[in-house]
């Protein structure tokens, strides 16, 4: 984006590109913007998730033209009219509540992506905390969103996260209550708490597209990184945004949609709770609390810690520990295909979380009987919740110092014609 | 000291052995009208479920979602709108307040008139209180989406419904005025066994078997749940069949752009690069390694 190669045709395209250049914006953003020649399937998933948070909005804004924030109303205008008696009501909430874990598959793939080829490294370190900034945005919308139903699942979820903050009695006695009640606006999870996470639902997502706007900008300013992690050397590296990357992205968007609609038309309560289908009842609490299964990994390194304080800190620590990545990796090499032993780290580290997912989604006293021992799964998250820190505040830092890596190819160009000849 | 404590191991490795009797069976698996992407309510079912539910479990469970027009919507029962009247004419529903602004008359009676098709289903206790004081202090849940807020959904409820005719294993104890469910959490269920043979009488010859009756009753209860599975089976192929058919057009698109010839009609880029390099695009998808 260095100079703009946008020419107006017209006449009334010139007067008004002088007067607000927006057509520029786009044509340098979206069509003429150069792209690596090399970027693969999984640079797919930010168009996708570019495409989720437009579903996500629109059929959120419907769905609260006919949702009634009220402790008493609010379970009825979800299960009784929107479910039954809206046109279409029923699809609409289908595909908004699967469409959050959609986000979320997506969202962690564009992530483990971005840590897979080195996305976050200089010159795009602030590309990912953005990033980093949107995926905890959208945490706290999918939190707040889960709450809005008032099923068990929701009550019960917004009270155990939201007395999390509870653990602060620990170190100034009384405080954490104090901002308990406080984020409550009463002395229990009730009707204050559900307006308030309502209007917070409904702010945060139009706060997300700002920050995604923010993170187009911080990408189109270095460009895309690409699966070879080096860096664009000239014209013949790249090939423009349009058509070349639009018919690819729109290719596997499509083919993510049929994926997503399959859940929404054959199998729409897959991702959810049955719990979540009995209205929020205070006196009842429900044999097992768990979160939606995208929070699920730090649900486990919550539950592995047995002081509530140093839980909530290691969950939060956890989030946090993401923004200091593009410090943390110490390599010159971006791409995990020139590091070999990084490369192992790596996919060990995407199934430590895999395995937190499942400690999460598991009893709080669950255990594997092997060969007639038991053995509890909260040591496997113990042990997961350590490789996790230990995967970026000790072997990032220290493995990129001392990794020999592969040799770099001269340029993309020259790397994929080469594969081409093969 | 030692005798009990190999009596102690015997006990656990017989514990570890046999059933765990705190936690309830995994239901019975049955095969539904209404499974799978093409599935969709067997009508026949529906009648006969309604006609246990208004027969048997309406006596203490309430279906609070479900209106008398529903019976008559697409995709559920298929009553006709005239048959529906007829059903919602006979329940009792409390009556608004009349030209006195009266809901009670002299002798303090609830004023009651009979239902039209807005109206839900009424329910059989006036509110919690009278409902867990008619049962022994326990609550019969609203079944307006019971099959949905239960793990196992119909496989479960079915399971709960003809579960009853299993004896209490040895040892167990069956709590007071609670009867024993193996597939109720906690094996305790307040429920008395509410289906017998012949407790209905179907119309359509169907025998009145208690798996009949609650398989009726539970596909019944499903559509209650789920009233719009027909029409969300139906526009899922619709939907699903145009995105594979768009997903085509497009891959075709994607190979045309990336693997054409410069020469193609359509094809005419502004590729950087000398003349040779233009041809070959590159396929990066054929070339990552990962």
């Amino acid at each position: 984006m260095a100079h703009s190669s946008y020419v107006p045709k017209t006449k009334l395209g010139r007067w008004f590109d002088q007067r607000l250049p927006i057509v520029r914006l786009v044509s340098d953003s979206f069509v003429t913007y150069p792209t690596p020649r090399n970027l693969n399937f999984w640079y797919v998933f930010g168009a996708i998730l570019t495409l989720m948070l437009v579903v996500q909005i629109v059929t959120g804004i419907v769905l609260a033209m006919h949702y009634v924030p009220s402790a008493d109303a609010a379970f009825g205008s979800v299960e009784q009219r929107i479910m039954r008696e809206v046109n279409y009501g029923w699809l609409i909430r289908y595909i908004h509540a699967n469409g959050a874990s959609m986000f979320f598959l997506a969202v962690y793939v564009h992530m483990f992506r971005g840590l897979y080829y080195g996305s976050y490294k200089a010159p795009r370190e602030i590309l990912w905390i953005l990033g980093v900034f949107i995926y905890l945005l959208m945490t706290a919308t999918a939190f707040f969103g889960y709450v809005l139903p008032w099923g068990q699942m929701s009550f019960w979820g917004a009270t155990v996260i939201t007395s999390l903050f509870s653990a602060i009695d620990q170190i100034i006695p009384n405080l954490g209550t104090a901002i308990t009640h406080w984020l409550w606006g009463d002395f229990a999870v009730g009707d204050a708490t559900l307006n308030r996470f309502f209007s917070l639902h409904y702010l945060l997502p139009f706060v997300i597209a700002g920050v995604v706007g923010l993170h187009i900008w911080a990408l189109h300013v270095p460009g895309n990184n690409n699966p070879l992690g080096i860096d664009v050397k000239g014209p013949q590296d790249t090939v423009p945004f349009y058509p070349f990357y639009t018919v690819k992205d729109g290719f596997f968007m499509v083919l993510f949609v049929i994926f997503y609609l399959a859940f929404v038309f054959y199998a729409p309560n897959f991702f959810g709770n049955p719990d979540n289908y009995i209205q929020a009842n205070p006196l009842v609490t429900p044999t097992d609390i768990v979160p939606e299964w995208y929070l699920l990994p730090f649900y486990a390194m919550l539950r592995a810690i047995p002081s509530k304080l140093i839980g909530v800190l290691v969950l939060v620590g956890a989030l946090l520990t993401l923004l200091f990545v593009p410090w943390l990796d110490t390599s010159k090499v971006r791409s995990c295909r020139f590091r070999p032993l990084m490369k192992q780290l790596f996919w060990l580290f995407a199934a430590d979380c895999i395995l937190l997912g499942y400690v999460g989604s598991q009893t709080a006293d669950a255990a594997w009987h092997l060969g007639g021992i038991d053995f509890p799964l909260v040591w496997l998250a113990r042990f997961g919740t350590l490789y996790y820190f230990g995967f970026f505040w000790v072997l990032m830092p220290w493995i990129g110092k001392r990794e020999v890596t592969r040799p770099l190819p001269e340029s993309i160009a020259q790397a994929v014609l080469a594969k081409g000849k093969h | 000291m030692k005798p009990a404590l190999v009596l102690a191991l015997a006990a656990m490795s017989v514990a570890a052995s046999a059933e765990d009797l705190t936690q309830p069976q995994a239901p019975q698996v049955q095969s539904w009208s209404f499974d799978g992407p093409l599935g969709h309510y067997d009508r026949g079912a529906l009648q006969r479920g309604f006609q246990v539910y208004k027969e048997v479990c309406s006596a203490c469970h309430s279906l609070n979602m479900v209106a008398y027009h529903d019976l008559a919507a697409p995709g559920g029962p298929g009553f006709s709108e005239a048959q529906a009247k007829v059903l919602a004419a006979e329940a009792h529903i409390p009556a608004e307040p009349n030209d006195k602004g009266d809901v009670f008359d002299e002798r303090g009676n609830r004023i009651m008139r009979s239902g039209i098709l807005a109206d839900h289903f009424p329910p059989p206790f006036v509110n919690e209180q009278a409902a867990r004081a008619a049962n022994g202090g326990a609550l019969p849940p609203d079944l307006s989406l019971i099959i949905k807020a239960r793990q196992g959904g119909p496989d479960y409820v079915y399971s709960i419904l003809t579960g009853f005719n299993q004896h209490p294993p040895h040892g167990f104890a069956v709590q007071e005025g609670k009867y024993y469910n193996p597939f109720f959490p906690g094996r305790n269920i307040s429920m008395p066994p509410p289906l017998k043979p012949n407790l209905v009488s179907f119309s359509d010859g169907t025998p009145a078997t208690v798996s009949n009756e609650a398989k009726a009753v539970v596909t019944f209860l499903a559509w209650a749940s789920e009233p719009q599975l027909e029409a969300r089976h139906r526009i899922g192929m619709q939907v699903l069949s145009f995105l594979v058919l768009l997903a085509g057009l497009l891959f075709l698109s994607y190979r045309k752009i990336w693997h054409g010839k410069p020469e193609d009609p359509g094809l005419v880029h502004d590729l950087p690069g000398t003349g040779t390099e233009k041809a070959p695009v590159g396929d990066p998808d054929s070339l990552s390694g990962g």
